[in-house]
Formats: structure tokens, sequence, C-alpha cells
């Protein structure tokens, strides 16, 4: 069989499930008077379309900022103005102001669920393929097996198709980055950077690798000669994006800053609900909330993770290859997950995604992760009535996943790339590593598995109420440290030879 | 033992077709036990996910009823009970298994075993039901493997993706029709087929004890496999119970083995007790039967199946409007022909003589006969057998009373056994199943099944095509420039049934009309491959005898 109908028939197996998933319930739906993320976005759609620019950010009789006010950069405004502008040739009652508020409907979720999967279609998913076409290296049915992993990790799916976001467009621009990066592209790159930076501030947990790898590489081109002309290139090709982006609110300073001010809440406080960071675990031992002022928990965290984004960003400044990038990437972002200020559960998605970049290169430790960021956001998923796609759709990419991969039987210490560890811990050079970390894999999985069956099927200790959920964020904090850690140890490493790379395949 | 071992394990294995093929040669059987293992789960696991949807089908409704009379009523009530419009309508052993089923079913949610609770649909029922199709799938992987076993590969190919076992692992499990109306829609076909299935691959093992006690299970568990039942009959009592044949192939009758046909007859004699058995003893036997062959129903279901009682109608219909425009016919006239009304009705053709029941028997056992007679006068051994069985399915689907779309798969998947084994039989595979496949689009009509059935069609359409064509590459493309262009057609009616013809103010006042281009396009896809079978069975007789010739 051709190479081009083995990926057309991933493309469509990945969208068929997507598509799956999205026929669920979605977060919030039928729970007034706040609902949910569901309601979030149609509300953006209602308010971009019926308010003008200016009227967007503030708050004024017609937007109530407490009623999911905008807080996202302009992309995502104008991304909502357009669904809105569909949504009113099929039926005005979807975002007709104030009357439309809590308006739910199986042709509306229908229209709904379809911007998402038309998002994805046209960013996250080329920018996957050719990602795994282009960047990663084996045989062509390696590359197909690669590419299907990664559009099929659930995490992504269930929070796009089931709880309902838009972190495909994010994500996918960030990929688009990387990928005209990879291929030498560094203003496209840069571009597609801006692009994504402007549809979600989180995308800042890639940043500083998108940063430094730029300026890394500049200044090895020599910054009096190339290296400056590329800086100044990329550097234009930014602040050009960024004002394209920001054209309706630069003509009042007042304007600007109340969208700097919406999208940076800093008085929403260290940490919200259950999520598997440092912070949340660490307060089942200090309440740090109570212990620390305000002002330097946010000193605190800030310090942390510049503290822990530090040795990965300044090893890819001195060598700023493709692969010291992509590894960049997952530490920085998973350094900004576990420590930064406000951190959601979603957010496990942005180190997903440059992890999913490494499934073909580590693949056990990359599947491991992906189980775990997917198994770390279970609570929110029980809560919007998701729990049957979780299963299916995790059981799914484990199996499949592990299997295409070999991943447990490619597991030599020196697949697992662990000689890092091994002088780390050269007081003890009997040790198996290699299978110990398959033994630990194992018994993570079965962990997760009976987490997920007690919190289903038991009742918590009446004393605690949000018993299982801690146990949860815990538990994945505990792996995503630990990837954390990992994934440091192989940057500071020795890169992959070509000859182990050519026996991975 | 351990390359055969792996190869076959390995045939099972759907998800594995990306699998780099060096995998396959480095493997140690255990290792593929799990592969096996998950592969088989990710398909029910796959089709789980595919079977979230919330579709409100008639189906879906219709087994409830069925676990609530089974669990609820006595057995003397089970045929009899008719609180909802949807009576228990399957031969016994099925009413069996739907009450073994029902005491899981308790476990889940017992409102739903309540026969007065009409449309009950709480998510546990849901999921309780979904999940039961996909257990009881597992008995087609099951087939499938057994399937797969029986495949000749002409020189076994290095590459996993290349090999005709594991092709039609692919084409049997991940078959459109059958995920979408077991796993969307709702039916338990996936299981009865497995039956079907397992049968057929037990005559291909010559074990034809087994494939006759599966058959008659399998009637047992839903008759409409009578439509296959010649095949069967024929080719037990012509290859089984006569053991030699003279040179020239025909029927040694001194070669007649009492001994085996008693076999057989005890084996389908006590099937039939084991199932009917307790209605005889309650005298029920007569109202079983009616409610197992409801002649009342019309000559095409509410939408038609692309048989060639759709033309037949068409036709009529045609003829009636021509000769209301050429005013040689009076409108007041004609009898009120409503075929297409929505609901199951008798109906009357205007022009053309009217059907009866006893018209579309004859006309399928006419046929269905040259295919029986080619058999039993020149046996072919199993395969023979298998052609017989896939010209007697679409036989019965073109020319059956009241015949339902989802019955062509009763040709597609057999065939598919057939199409990884020969060149011709695969172009025909091509036509029929995607003509087939096609015509079962009207089962999923709202909104939200509308991107899964065509996404999955095309999967499955892309798979077939390619992985076929790729099987037998090196001779030329397998379907006639013309049957490109009717297939290419496909897609053209099915933008405009499914996306343009909604959007015309027509939807309103004739919304039945995409049904009937549907039906009418398919059938003429259906026919054309059931002649082209017959043309393939003929030619073979063709060769048989000149070959014959040659040797006396």
């Amino acid at each position: 069989m051709e190479t081009w109908s083995l990926v057309s028939i991933c493309v469509l197996l990945c969208v068929t499930v997507r598509w799956g998933v999205s026929l669920n319930s979605y977060s919030g739906a039928g729970k007034p008077p706040m609902f949910g993320d569901y309601e979030a976005q149609r509300h953006w759609q209602e308010v971009t379309y019926n308010l003008p620019v200016q009227e967007w950010y503030f708050n004024t009789t017609d937007n109530d900022l407490n009623y999911w006010g905008l807080d996202y950069p302009p992309l995502t405004a104008y991304h909502s103005l357009l669904c809105a502008h569909i949504a009113k040739l099929i039926n005005p009652e979807w975002v007709e102001l104030h009357k439309s508020r809590g308006y739910e409907s199986s042709a509306h979720k229908l229209f709904m669920r379809a911007t998402v999967l038309v998002a994805d279609l046209l960013i996250y998913i080329p920018a996957a393929v050719l990602y795994c076409f282009y960047l990663s290296d084996g045989s062509s049915k390696k590359k197909v097996c690669t590419l299907l992993c990664f559009l099929l990790y659930p995490g992504l799916i269930l929070i796009d198709y089931g709880h309902f976001q838009y972190n495909g467009v994010s994500l996918g621009l960030a990929l688009w980055g990387v990928l005209a990066l990879g291929l030498g592209w560094d203003a496209l790159g840069s571009m597609a950077f801006s692009l994504a930076l402007n549809y979600k501030q989180m995308e800042l947990y890639h940043a500083l690798p998108f940063f430094c790898y730029l300026l890394g590489k500049s200044v090895k081109q020599g910054l009096m000669g190339r290296g400056l002309f590329l800086l100044v290139k990329i550097a234009v090709t930014v602040v050009v994006t960024f004002a394209l982006c920001w054209l309706p609110f630069l003509s009042d300073p007042s304007q600007a800053l109340q969208v700097v001010r919406r999208i940076f809440p800093v008085a929403r406080g260290l940490f919200e609900d259950k999520v598997a960071n440092t912070w949340c675990s660490l307060n089942v031992l200090i309440k740090i909330r109570s212990v620390l002022s305000a002002d330097s928990q946010l000193y605190l965290s800030f310090a942390c993770t510049l503290l822990a984004v530090l040795p990965s960003s300044i090893r890819l400044l001195t060598k700023p290859t493709f692969w010291q990038f992509k590894l960049a990437l997952v530490n920085s972002s998973l350094a900004f997950f576990l420590f930064s200020y406000q951190v959601h559960e979603k957010s496990i998605l942005l180190a997903s995604l440059p992890v999913c970049l490494l499934l073909n290169d580590l693949p056990l430790m990359a599947i491991w992760f992906l189980q775990a960021s997917t198994f770390s956001m279970m609570p929110l998923f029980l809560k919007d009535g998701l729990l049957v796609p979780y299963v299916v759709t995790s059981l799914a990419f484990l199996l499949l996943s592990t299997y295409l991969f070999s991943a447990l039987e490619h597991s030599s210490e020196d697949e697992l790339r662990l000689g890092g560890y091994r002088k780390l811990f050269f007081c003890l050079p009997s040790l198996d590593l290699a299978c110990i970390v398959r033994w630990k894999f194992y018994i993570s999985i079965v962990a997760m598995a009976a987490l997920t069956f007690t919190t289903v099927a038991m009742a918590p200790p009446p004393r605690l109420p949000d018993f299982f959920p801690v146990l949860v964020s815990v538990f994945a904090f505990l792996h995503f440290l630990g990837t954390l850690i990992y994934f440091n140890i192989v940057q500071f490493s020795s890169p992959p030879s070509r000859k182990s790379q050519k026996k991975n395949n | 033992m351990g390359a055969g071992n792996q190869a076959e394990l390995n045939r099972n294995s759907v998800f594995c077709c990306f699998s780099a093929d060096t995998h396959t040669h480095t493997h140690t059987p255990h290792k593929l036990r799990f592969n096996r293992f998950s592969a088989s789960l990710s398909v029910s696991v796959g089709s789980l996910c595919l079977s979230l949807s919330d579709s409100h089908s008639t189906d879906f409704e219709v087994h409830r009823n069925w676990l609530a009379i089974t669990h609820s009523l006595p057995l003397s009530r089970w045929y009899y009970e008719n609180s909802s419009e949807w009576t228990l309508d399957y031969p016994p052993l099925f009413a069996w298994f739907e009450f073994g089923l029902s005491h899981v079913a308790r476990r889940f949610d017992p409102d739903m075993l309540d026969v007065q609770r009409l449309q009950h649909r709480s998510p546990p029922t849901v999921l309780f039901q979904r999940l039961s199709v996909v257990c009881s799938d597992l008995l087609l992987v099951f087939a499938t493997r057994e399937c797969c076993r029986c495949v000749r590969e002409q020189k076994p190919s290095r590459d996993l993706l290349k090999r005709p076992s594991f092709i039609l692992a692919v084409l049997l499990l991940w078959n459109f029709g059958l995920l979408v109306v077991d796993h969307v829609h709702f039916q338990y076909n996936g299981f009865l087929f497995g039956v079907l299935l397992l049968s057929v691959a037990k005559h291909l093992q010559s074990r034809h004890l087994q494939g006759a006690l599966l058959f008659a299970v399998l009637l047992n568990l839903k008759h409409i496999y009578l439509y296959v039942a010649p095949a069967y009959g024929i080719y037990l009592l012509r290859s089984f119970c006569f053991t030699q044949d003279n040179t020239d192939s025909s029927v040694r009758w001194s070669s007649f083995s009492p001994a085996r046909l008693a076999a057989l007859g005890v084996i389908v004699t006590s099937v039939c007790v084991v199932s009917f058995g307790p209605f005889v003893l309650l005298g029920q036997l007569p109202q079983v039967l009616s409610r197992l062959f409801p002649f009342k129903r019309g000559l095409c279901h509410a939408y038609w199946a692309p048989n060639a009682w759709a033309l037949y109608n068409v036709l009529d219909k045609t003829l009636v409007t021509l000769g209301v425009r050429l005013k040689l016919l009076q409108e007041a006239e004609l009898p009120k022909a409503s075929m297409t009304g929505g609901l199951v009705q008798e109906s009357q053709h205007a022009l053309l003589p009217s059907i009866s029941p006893s018209v579309t028997l004859v006309c399928t056992l006419l046929s269905v006969l040259p295919a029986a007679l080619s058999i039993w006068l020149r046996p072919r051994g199993a395969r023979g057998f298998l052609r017989c069985l896939v010209l007697c399915a679409l036989g019965s689907f073109l020319f059956g009373w009241h015949v339902h779309e989802k019955a062509v798969l009763m040709a597609v998947l057999p065939l598919s056994i057939l199409a990884v084994e020969s060149r011709e039989d695969a172009g025909i595979f091509l036509v029929l199943a995607t003509t087939g496949h096609y015509s079962l689009f009207p089962l999923l009509f709202t909104p939200a099944e509308l991107p899964i059935k065509i996404l999955l069609m095309l999967m499955f359409t892309l798979y077939s095509f390619t992985a076929l064509t790729s099987l037998f590459s090196g001779h030329g493309s397998l379907l006639h420039p013309l049957e490109v262009v009717y297939l290419l057609g496909l897609v053209v009616v099915a933008i405009a049934c499914e996306i343009v013809y909604p959007l015309t103010p027509w939807q309103q006042t004739l919304p039945f009309l995409p049904l009937l281009a549907t039906s009418v396009y398919c059938a003429l896809g259906v026919c054309y491959s059931f002649v082209r079978l017959y043309v393939i069975l003929l030619r073979q007789e063709q060769r048989g005898v000149t070959k014959k010739k040659k040797i006396f």
C-alpha cells in the first residue's frame, strides 16, 4: 500500500475518533447559571459580534466581565467574531445580545463542535502530518505510526471535543512554528509562534525555548554578520505580527493596558481547583496560600519557575540544535506548569505537545507521560460526563502506541537514554535501570487504572470530599516531576548518535 | 510451528497494520499473543468509541423491548406480547440470547427490563446495550481469525500489509456496514456474522459437521440466513453425503453415505428441537411462525433496498408519469400508490402487475437455481460452495420479499474471503461493497451522524481499494473504466442527496426523492455484481468442461 493511502486512513481515523468524542456531553451542559467553557466560547461570540472592539475587554452595561468575560488575547476574539458571523447566518438566536445567554440546543452543539473540527483540520492536523513526514526519522511506515499516535493523543481530543475549547488552534500554530524552525524558515516560524501567543497567552510556556533557539542560532552565525541580519529579521516579523494582531487596541494605551490586565489575572491566586503542580501538591502538607502573602506567592512562583527553566534554556542557548530545541520545549513547558502562577489542569496540554514531538525518539517515556497527563485531567472529565470516552480513548492510545512503537521491547538502557542516571548514581552500578523503568511503567499504569476505578465507583471519605481529586493530582504531579528531571538529564547527556538511531528504526 | 503460529496470530491484528515489517520476524509467540489481544481489544474499543452517539434508532428500542419481554414475561407470552409495536420477531434462540443478556442488564438498570416502559433510554441502558454489542463482537473477531487461517497465500509476502490474510482481517473487522449497523445504528449483526463466518471457515477446513451445527444455530438465531440455506443444503448433500465422485466429477450414486446424512439430520433436528421445542409443546408454533414471517408487510421496506424490485417500482412510476404526461392514462383511475410512505405497508403497482410473495419466492429460487445446480453437477470444494453462498445471498437480496438494505452484508462479508484470493472477485467485491455500503447511508440520517458515516465509508473504501490493488498489483487495474465511472457517480449522488438536496425547497414537498435516487443507483451496482458473479461461475464451468475434453 502506498504511503498516501496509509496517511489518509490515519487522518480519517483520527477525525472519526474526534467526531465520536464530540457527540458526548460538554462542560457545563444544562448547568445554569454559569454553565461552562462551552458557554464561555458561545458568550464570546455574542460579545464580539454585538459590541464594538473597544468594549470587548471592558466591563460595560452590555458586557458583564464577571460572566465569562473575554480573557484571552485578541486572536481568540477575532476567531470568536468569525464564528459568530457564521452562527448569525445559520440561526441569529445563537448570538443575540443578552437573550442568548445559556443557549443550548442540539443544532447549536453541532455547530460549535463543527467549528472545533474545522479549526483542527485547518491548523493542527496538517501541521502534525507535515511534522511527522519531514522532521521525524525512520521508514515511511514508522512515520505513519508516529502520526497516528500523535493525532490520537487522548488529552487534547477530550479537552477540545469533549470539554470544549480551541486548544488545537494555539497548539497547532505553535506546531507550525516548530515545523518552520525545524525546516530552517526562522522568520515564518516566529510568525506562527507569535500568532499562537496571540491566540492564548499560555503559549508563553513555549516562548523561552523559541527565543533561546533563535538567539543561539543567530549568535552562532556571528552577531556581526548574518546572525545580526537573522535576528533583525525575526524581531521585525514578531513586532509586525503583534502589531497587526493588536491593531484595534493600539489607538488608546488604556485599551491595550486593559487587555493585558484581562489576560494576566494576577488576582486569581496561586492555583485554582486541583491541579497537578507543585503548589497544589505542596498544599497537602503546607497551606501556602495562608502562610504567604499574595505578593510573596507571586515572587516565589516566579523565582521557582525561573530556576527550573534556566538549565535547559542555557543548554539550548549554547547548543541550538533542533533536538535540544524539542527537549527544551518539554522542559520549559513542564517547568512552567509545575511552578508558575495560576495554572489550570488543562495547561498540561502545553507540555504534551512537545512530548508528542518526541514520540518517535523516546517512545516509552513519551507514552508514559502522555498517559499520565490525560489521567491528571480525569476529575475534569468526570465532571463533564466524559468517563466512557476517557476510558476508551486512553485504552486505545495506550495499546496502540505501545504496540506500534514496540515501546516495551525497545527499552534498553541505551534507548531510554539513561546514561545520565548511570553517572548520577555511580554508587549503585549493579542495577538494571531499564528493567526498573519498565516495572515502574507497569505499576503506574495499573495505579492509574485503579485510581480511576475507585474515583468512579467509591464515595470519598465524608470528612475529605476532595480526597480522590487530590490523590489524582498528587499522583500525576509525581509523574510530571519525574518527567521534568528525566528530560533535563536527557538534554544534558550527549545527543543521540546516528548509529543508535538506525538501530531504533 | 513458531513461524506459522506467528503468521496466523499476526493476521488477526488489525491495528498493527502500521507495524514495521521487521517486527513480525523478531516477535516471540508470547508477545504476539499480547498483540492479538491488544488488536482485538482495540477493535472493540474503537467501535465503542464510535458507538457513543446518542442516536435514537428504532432498533435500539426494539432490542430493549426484547430484553424486557424475555426477562419479565413467562415463555408462553414471549411471542404474544404486543404492548410495543416492536414485537419479538426473531427465532427462539435469539430470544434466549436476549434472556441471557437481560440478567446482566439487571445490574445496569432494572428499569429497562419493564415491558411497559417504552422508549426507556437512561445512560446506563445505553451503555449496557452498546457494551453488549461490543462484547458479542468478540465472536466475530474469533471467526475472522479462523477465516484468515484458511486463506491461500500464493507467495507469502514479508510485508504484513500485503498479506491476504491481513487484508481479509481488516475487511471483515472494519467492515463499514457492520460498524454502522451494529455500533452506530444498533443491532447484533457482528455476532451473527461471526457464527456464519465461523461456519464457513469450518467448511473450508473440511469440518463439515461443525459447520452444519453452527449454521443450524445461526438459522435459529436469525431466520434471515435462510437466504443462504440452499447453498448449505446442496453442498452438504453433494459433497458430504456423497463420499466419491465419478471421474467426470458427476455424482456417483453408489457412494451415498446414509450415516453422514443421519448425522446431519440429527444435528439440525436437535438444534431446532432445543429452539422451537418449548413452543411446540405450548402449541404456539403457528403464532411463532406468523411472527417470524410477516407477509403482511409490503414488497419493499420503507426505504427500498437496492434490489430488483426497486428498479421495478421505479419503472412502474416512470411509466405512470409518462402515461399521464402523454394523456394515455387518466390520473383518477390509477390506484393510489405510495410505496415510500415511511410506514411498512402493502402497496400496489399502478401499471405493471403487482407482485405477490409467491412471485418473489419463485424469482428468488430461479435466480439461485443455476448456482445450486452448478455445485451439484460440478462440485468445486468449499470455495465453490462459498461462491454459491454469495450468489444465494445476493439472489435473495435482489428478489426477496420485504428485504432490508442491511441484508446486502450477507453477500459482502463472505465475498471478502474470495476477494483476497482472486483478482476477478476482488473487482466485483469493490463494486458490490461500495454500492452496498453506500446504500446503507439512509440508515443514519441525523446531521450529527453525517460526518461519522462519511468518514467511516471513506476509510473503508480507501482501504479496500488500495489494499486489494496492491495485493494484485502488476496485472493492470482491478476495475473496468466504466465501473470506475459508475463508482465515481456514487460520489455525485452522495453530494446531491446528502448535502445539496436538503437545502432545496423540494426537501419539504418530496422528502423521499434522495432515498429513491440512492436505492435505484445502488440497485444498478448490486445487480451488475450479481451478473458478474454468475459470469465467473459459468466461465469456470466452461473451463471445467474444456479441460475434461482435453483429457479425453
